[in-house]
């Protein structure tokens, strides 16, 4: 196996480094942008536009059907979206007008405070398209192709993998779950799709940050990861800077499968302009004794409402979910988790921290499910939330559902307000009020933080510290 | 000139209830003075007071040290203006490496100009440091790592109290019951210690030091040149060494039996178990 794994083990960390060196080359044709609002004729549009086969659109608008009669979810956040000034598809290059200028100075300091470079800054607001770039990762896809590993992006995937899609996708998420996996799934584009072959292990963490696909941060991204029996991988999607977009909704579906022996890993810290509608289906069905984990952190975004689950289809199989979210002035985050236990001798844990501040809402939503026959399961959740001012509010709804007898579930939950003792004991010490406070924060979500593969684990310190500038006093 | 910690006629209220009604008490740097008294007098309240706990309101009287005012200042500024609090119960801080608390401490209070930001002590440098003093309080280095004051024993907690004046180097340490939680052993560690950082401080001057406390161990090597003893919120008598010693040997009956109206403010306040201290 070592040296099997050999040629990919340098591979993340010159990467990282060379991908500085390349200029994102701007996508100059193909500029489409659907009207505002949804309908047949968008979504057949949008299909048409990606040439796929006669099953995709019929998925498509068998999924806007369900869209159009689901009510919207009474329980949850506010809301406040109108579907009908909403542009369900922007080409890559959308909106030629949209300028660097346009982008809000607030998110301009963030970039600049995290020191991303210029390329990738543009890119990320959404003011200019990354695609195909071969010299940077090239080789690296390389490696992965000649395993049998498909790394590409998901409309790619509908034409040159069919098999696999038609398969997989909207399996694990069928658009019937809820209102917003059925929106995702009328008018999906872009996202990654991920396939590693039996007893493939890919030790080192591939990230979408290199995607091949300008529509990485889209809309509607759609991720489909297929883990086979006996392999591995970790996937880092998205990052800490923080995405802008003028849309003001973003509702993607991630599905995962990951077969016996397999283990998935699946990272994620979002860092959402304040305007976003962030309502997001994850979910991943562990086969046996295979490891599902999900480490999942959100910032930003006017409203999030995600709970990434893990449903473990055959005995043996484990779910961990480790889950941040940070909420600030005018923000919601309702996060979570989901344990569905379908199989004797699973077993699953979820850790959840969340953050109030200057006003913010953080709410925790899971869900603990036993279904019948799950003997010999164990469930274990903590949920610890961290409330720094007293505008600020935070909120556990845990929802236990257990129907089996020998079974062993866990909750436990506390709510901090930042302790007055900790800031005088750290001030005591010559830190100031705002240094003081900034510790505390960057100590409770140290969880996170050790699970962070290395340059994401240092930008989400620094993210963290301009999060707390300005907090306090 | 001698830099001096003085306390006049202090007024110390917790939650609208009266702890100390009149505190006067000079420090010179170079001194060592023991703080006495029954439980609930209000000697915690002093330390906090001096140290600036938001909870602690001064209704009355004034902090100078070498003549500023320190009441106006934070926690944070006091500290940075040479005053050190040894804490009876310091609070646990998950996920905060004691070693990077204390980095960030240290380069704060040897740079009171410092803003955020700017750079900490190199690394390099604030390791030495901190391994040699580790070792003089036979501490494992392993224990740097660990998150402060998370899931330590009562000794652990104080000796990383210590660790922390150690590498402050204050003007001025209040130790709150330093020895309690310590077996004999670690008390004369404990003891010899502080002694001995007492002499390290910058400019060649000695700390001043007060020392809270009911035990003999610790005044060992810190033998003091003052005793006071609290009553009610008030300190009514003030002796050498001598004193410390009657009041472990003897309790507190003659001293009671001598001041009858503090004694009386004392038993009023131990009847509403005030939430101070």
């Amino acid at each position: 196996m070592a040296t099997e794994t050999l040629p990919f083990k340098e591979a993340p960390k010159d990467t990282v480094g060379e991908i500085n060196k390349y200029d994102f080359v701007t996508q100059t044709t193909g500029v489409f942008k659907a009207r505002k609002g949804l309908n047949e004729e968008v979504v057949r549009q949008i299909s048409a536009m990606k040439k796929e086969p006669e099953w995709m659109l019929e998925f498509r608008l068998r999924s806007l059907a369900i869209f159009e009669s689901k009510p919207m979810p009474e329980w949850g956040g506010d809301i406040g979206i109108d579907f009908d000034d909403v542009y369900y598809y922007l080409k890559p290059t959308e909106g030629q007008g949209k300028t660097w200028e346009d982008v809000p100075q607030e998110i301009k300091d963030t970039f600049d405070k995290l020191g991303i470079p210029e390329a990738e800054r543009k890119f990320l607001a959404g003011v200019k398209a990354q695609f195909e770039s071969e010299v940077v990762y090239g080789s690296l896809h390389e490696d992965l192709a000649k395993k049998g590993v498909i790394f590409t992006d998901t409309d790619t995937a509908v034409r040159e993998h069919p098999e696999l899609l038609r398969e997989y996708f909207g399996k694990i998420i069928p658009p019937e779950d809820n209102k917003f996996a059925a929106l995702n799934s009328a008018v999906w584009s872009g996202g990654s799709f991920i396939y590693v072959p039996p007893g493939v292990k890919i030790e080192f963490p591939l990230q979408a940050y290199f995607r091949i696909n300008a529509e990485s941060m889209g809309q509607f991204e759609r991720t489909l990861i297929i883990v086979d029996e006996g392999a591995e991988i970790h996937y880092v999607e998205g990052c800490t800077a923080p995405m802008y977009s003028t849309e003001s909704l973003h509702s993607a579906v991630v599905e995962i499968i990951v077969k016996k022996n397999g283990r998935c890993r699946y990272t994620t810290i979002q860092n959402w302009a304040n305007n976003i509608y962030n309502l997001v289906t994850k979910r991943a069905m562990a086969y046996q004794d295979a490891l599902m984990e999900w480490i999942d952190g959100n910032l930003g975004s006017r409203l999030t409402m995600k709970y990434p689950a893990v449903y473990m289809m055959e005995p043996g199989a484990r779910g961990e979910i480790l889950s941040i979210a940070f909420s600030s002035k005018g923000q919601h985050q309702d996060a979570g988790a989901k344990l569905v236990h379908c199989a004797p001798n699973t077993s699953g844990r979820i850790i959840s921290k969340s953050i109030s501040k200057n006003g913010g809402r953080s709410s925790y939503r899971g869900l603990c499910k036993v279904e019948d026959g799950a003997i010999n399961t164990k469930s274990n959740v903590v949920c610890d939330a961290l409330i720094l001012d007293p505008e600020s509010r935070s909120d556990t709804y845990p929802y236990i559902e257990v129907e089996e007898q020998q079974v062993q579930i866990e909750h436990e939950a506390s709510v901090s307000r930042i302790g007055e003792e900790q800031l005088f004991y750290l001030m005591s010490r010559g830190l100031t009020e705002a240094e003081a406070s900034s510790m505390i924060v960057s100590g409770f979500i140290e969880p996170l933080i050790k699970e962070l593969p290395m340059e994401y684990a240092v930008e989400m310190n620094r993210l963290i510290e301009l999060q707390m500038e300005g907090s306090v006093g | 000139m001698t830099e001096t910690l003085v306390i006049k006629d202090l007024h110390v209220s917790v939650e609208g209830k009266p702890i100390l009604n009149g505190v006067n008490l000079t420090i010179n740097r170079g001194e060592t003075h023991a703080l006495m008294g029954p439980n609930g007098s209000g000697k915690s309240t002093l330390g906090n007071a001096i140290m600036g706990h938001p909870s602690y309101e001064v209704t009355g009287g004034t902090i100078e040290i070498n003549g500023e005012d320190v009441l106006d200042m934070d926690a944070s500024e006091r500290a940075r203006a040479g005053i050190f609090m040894a804490f009876q119960r310091p609070m646990a801080i998950p996920g905060v490496k004691l070693a990077d608390f204390l980095r960030h401490a240290a380069t704060n209070v040897r740079n009171p100009d410092r803003k955020e930001g700017e750079d900490l002590i190199p690394m390099r440098e604030f390791r030495k440091e901190l391994k040699e003093k580790m070792g003089q309080l036979k501490m494992d280095t392993e224990f740097a790592r660990r998150y402060v004051n998370d899931g330590f024993s009562g000794g652990e907690m104080k000796r990383a109290e210590i660790l922390q004046l150690a590498m402050l180097r204050p003007k001025f340490a209040i130790l709150d019951e330093t020895d309690s939680g310590l077996d004999v052993d670690a008390v004369k560690l404990a003891s010899q210690s502080i002694a001995a950082i007492a002499q390290e401080t910058e400019g060649g001057t000695e700390m001043g030091i007060l020392i809270i406390t009911h035990h003999d161990k610790l005044l060992e090597q810190n033998t003091p040149d003052f005793t006071h003893v609290m009553l009610g919120g008030r300190l009514v008598e003030t002796g050498g060494e001598e004193l410390a010693r009657e009041l472990y040997t003897n309790g507190y009956d003659r001293i009671r039996a001598d001041h009858p109206v503090e004694a009386r403010v004392e038993a009023e306040m131990q009847d509403e178990e005030p939430a101070a201290v």
